[in-house]
């Protein structure tokens, strides 16, 4: 664990670089350095505003329906063994995932820039599904790119963007996942530069992304810790979020970064097990590159070529990372583990039967992983995991393992 | 001097303006590329870019996707293409070749090894289009070191400070990107073009090289007309698309391409 004063730096990150560590950054062509540069602008001014504060805070009250509850899953804990396991409900959130807190605030700033469109990428659809909808509430274009093979994963999420009014670009180049929409997304940007504003769905991408995604996503942590001190008098000891490009995760962990005594596990997916190299753990199984305008963890063959990933879930169907887990992992404060795809479903089977609840299959990695942690732990001892979202989206993949056509 | 100063040096002498066409390196084959890049040199060619294929070109249009797509499918990687610069310097000791692409391919072999690589294969200069000055310290030390000049691209958003720190890190000449977009976006404002060339002269005195959007002869000549410069790419590689089955026919259906702008612009 870091020492106290390099915790309190960790806590400062980025720098005005955009940096955390030797992680993060603007890697972008020349083209979009004027369009980043601007919104880190902007941004630094609304993030300070009281008014853009209130504003950002009544729609999280009243639109998104915060807080969401901190849930004592007492038979899950019960019956698994171990630790008692609390849940983070974002799945109870406006639109049924952690995203839309991202995208309030951002569609805030699209507002405040007098953007008329506004661009997404999505993997499950749920950032696309948020985006949609903020801009069906503010009024704005909105044009969702996303890879041709999420599109027939998670149809559902597809055709709920088009009853919002958004049009979906299903992208057929390279391997037609997350990262192509992101590629196609960031083409899209550079082309009608003055016009759109691209709000990007996780906490990785050019500076300032990172920083103001996670600064969105935040609010998870700063909620789930004053829950943990109200509801059981204490910090919990250990925080688990699944990891696809980061902002569930980083919203509930870094207002915990000071908190030593906090472990926190970052789950990324892996697919079909790490040894058979499909699936999409590039903290676990990567190296650090560059790739989507930062330098990260990546999963690339020797040649720097990006390499195709795997998981069960499209929304951690993603080579790369944010740029501060890079970073966290280095420093030795959080730790980034792996829930293979049977793994994730066989959780997905147990909270929804053990507890009703059915989470979201990306969510389901971060469940996989605390029931096997919890079984390492005492029975006093608390683990706080963030259900990102909900499994209503994933029924179809779910059903379609069953052999059944819904 | 470098083969980059001696080839403007020359052009400058001759009243001629550089024409820089860009192909991606294994499109559609390996063995296709080295007889291209001899036969665009042969029909006015001066200085050579030559793409290197990368997974995710997020700054390129469709074309140059498919082509870095065809080029990865034999598995042309950053090696494979600094031994086609190797070949093609065997019999031409004076085209400077500029690397075009992006960071990720070169970070992987570490900066040192490959100017060292580069070097020896007879590579002048690079162009990494997703490493802004801001990010690129200590890649420009290492380049500098190898005498490899480091071309950085300028947009119609740079604004002047940017200007003047990329005039400073760069090497070569400079890239000015004619519009807001992707490689292979339309119609290009020559006006708009000279308009912001004025502004970048006033900051330095490489020569100023213009891409995107010239797609004839009339483009070609027209930007030669504000620029010292004019950079063809997506054209280009479009043909090559056009002739996956017939590879033996790409470097005379390039080159005749090239010939018509050079001639537009030596008129
Ligand atoms: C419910 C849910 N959880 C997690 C993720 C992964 O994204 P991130 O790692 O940014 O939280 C997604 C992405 O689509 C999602 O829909």
């Amino acid at each position: 664990m870091p020492t106290k004063a390099e915790l309190a730096a960790l806590m400062q990150l980025p720098d005005d670089r955009g940096h955390f560590g030797p992680y993060g950054g603007r890697f972008v062509s020349e083209t979009l350095i004027g369009a980043l540069q601007e919104l880190e602008s902007t941004y630094e001014s609304l993030w300070r505003d009281p008014e853009f504060q209130a504003e950002f805070d009544k729609d999280l009250a009243h639109y998104v329906g915060r807080p969401s509850p901190l849930y004592h899953a007492e038979r899950l804990s019960r019956e698994n063994g171990g630790a008692q396991i609390y849940l983070k409900r974002e799945d109870l959130n406006h639109t049924g995932a952690h995203k839309v807190n991202n995208t309030i605030g951002q569609a805030l700033i699209a507002k405040k820039m007098g953007k008329p469109r506004v661009i997404a990428e999505t993997g499950a659809g749920q950032h696309g599904v948020a985006s949609a909808t903020v801009a069906a509430r503010l009024g704005l274009e909105c044009v969702v790119y996303m890879g041709i093979e999420d599109v027939r994963r998670q149809a559902l999420n597809v055709y709920r963007m088009k009853l919002l009014g958004a049009t979906v670009v299903p992208v057929e180049s390279g391997t037609r996942t997350l990262k192509d929409a992101m590629n196609e997304a960031m083409r899209d940007w550079v082309t009608n530069v003055d016009s759109t504003y691209y709000i990007i769905g996780t906490a990785a991408g050019p500076h300032p992304y990172p920083k103001l995604v996670r600064d969105f996503q935040s609010i998870i942590g700063r909620e789930a810790r004053q829950q943990s001190l109200d509801q059981i008098g204490r910090l919990p000891d250990a925080l688990v979020a699944c990891v696809g490009g980061g902002s569930n995760a980083i919203g509930l962990f870094h207002p915990f970064i000071e908190d030593a005594d906090v472990r926190m596990y970052g789950v990324e997916a892996g697919g079909y097990g790490i040894e058979t190299g499909q699936h999409a753990a590039p903290l676990s199984a990567g190296r650090p590159g560059v790739l989507h305008g930062n330098r990260t963890y990546l999963m690339e063959d020797d040649a720097g070529q990006i390499l195709g990933t795997h998981s069960v879930s499209a929304g951690l169907d993603y080579p790369g990372v944010g740029p501060e887990h890079a970073w966290l992992k280095d420093a030795g404060r959080a730790e980034y583990v792996d829930a293979t795809d049977e793994e994730a479903l066989a959780a997905f089977r147990t909270l929804t039967k053990v507890e009703g609840i059915m989470p979201a299959l990306e969510s389901s990695h971060a469940v996989a992983y605390a029931l096997k942690l919890a079984r390492t732990m005492r029975k006093d001892q608390i683990i706080v995991v963030n259900l990102s979202g909900r499994g209503d989206k994933d029924i179809h993949t779910v059903a379609s393992l069953d052999g059944i056509d819904v | 001097m470098s083969r980059i100063k001696d080839c403007f040096a020359r052009l400058e002498t001759a009243g001629r303006k550089a024409l820089i066409p860009y192909v991606t390196a294994g499109d559609p084959s390996p063995a296709v590329t080295v007889p291209l890049l001899h036969a665009m040199v042969e029909a006015g060619a001066d200085i050579l870019e030559l793409g290197v294929p990368f997974s995710d070109p997020m700054a390129d249009g469709p074309v140059i996707q498919l082509a870095c797509e065809r080029a990865l499918s034999h598995g042309t990687r950053l090696l494979d293409v600094l031994d086609m610069v190797a070949e093609f310097r065997t019999t031409d000791s004076q085209t400077p070749i500029v690397l075009m692409g992006y960071l990720n391919t070169v970070e992987v072999l570490g900066y040192a090894n490959f100017a060292a690589r580069a070097k020896a294969a007879g590579v002048d200069g690079i162009l990494t289009v997703d490493l802004p000055p801001e990010e690129s310290d200590e890649f420009v030390e290492v380049m500098r070191a190898a005498e490899i000049d480091v071309i950085y691209l300028l947009a119609p958003t740079t604004d002047e400070s940017r200007i003047k720190s990329v005039c400073e890190k760069g090497s070569g000449y400079v890239y000015y990107v004619s519009l807001k977009g992707v490689t292979g976006s339309a119609a290009l404002d020559v006006a708009a073009v000279e308009e912001k060339l004025k502004q970048v002269r006033r900051h330095t005195d490489m020569p100023l090289g213009v891409g995107f959007g010239i797609r004839d002869d009339a483009s070609a000549r027209a930007v030669s007309q504000v620029a010292d410069g004019v950079i063809v790419g997506s054209v280009l590689v479009n043909r090559i698309a056009e002739l996956v089955a017939q590879p033996e026919q790409i470097p005379a259906q390039v080159s005749r391409i090239i010939a018509g702008m050079r001639a537009a612009m030596d008129a």
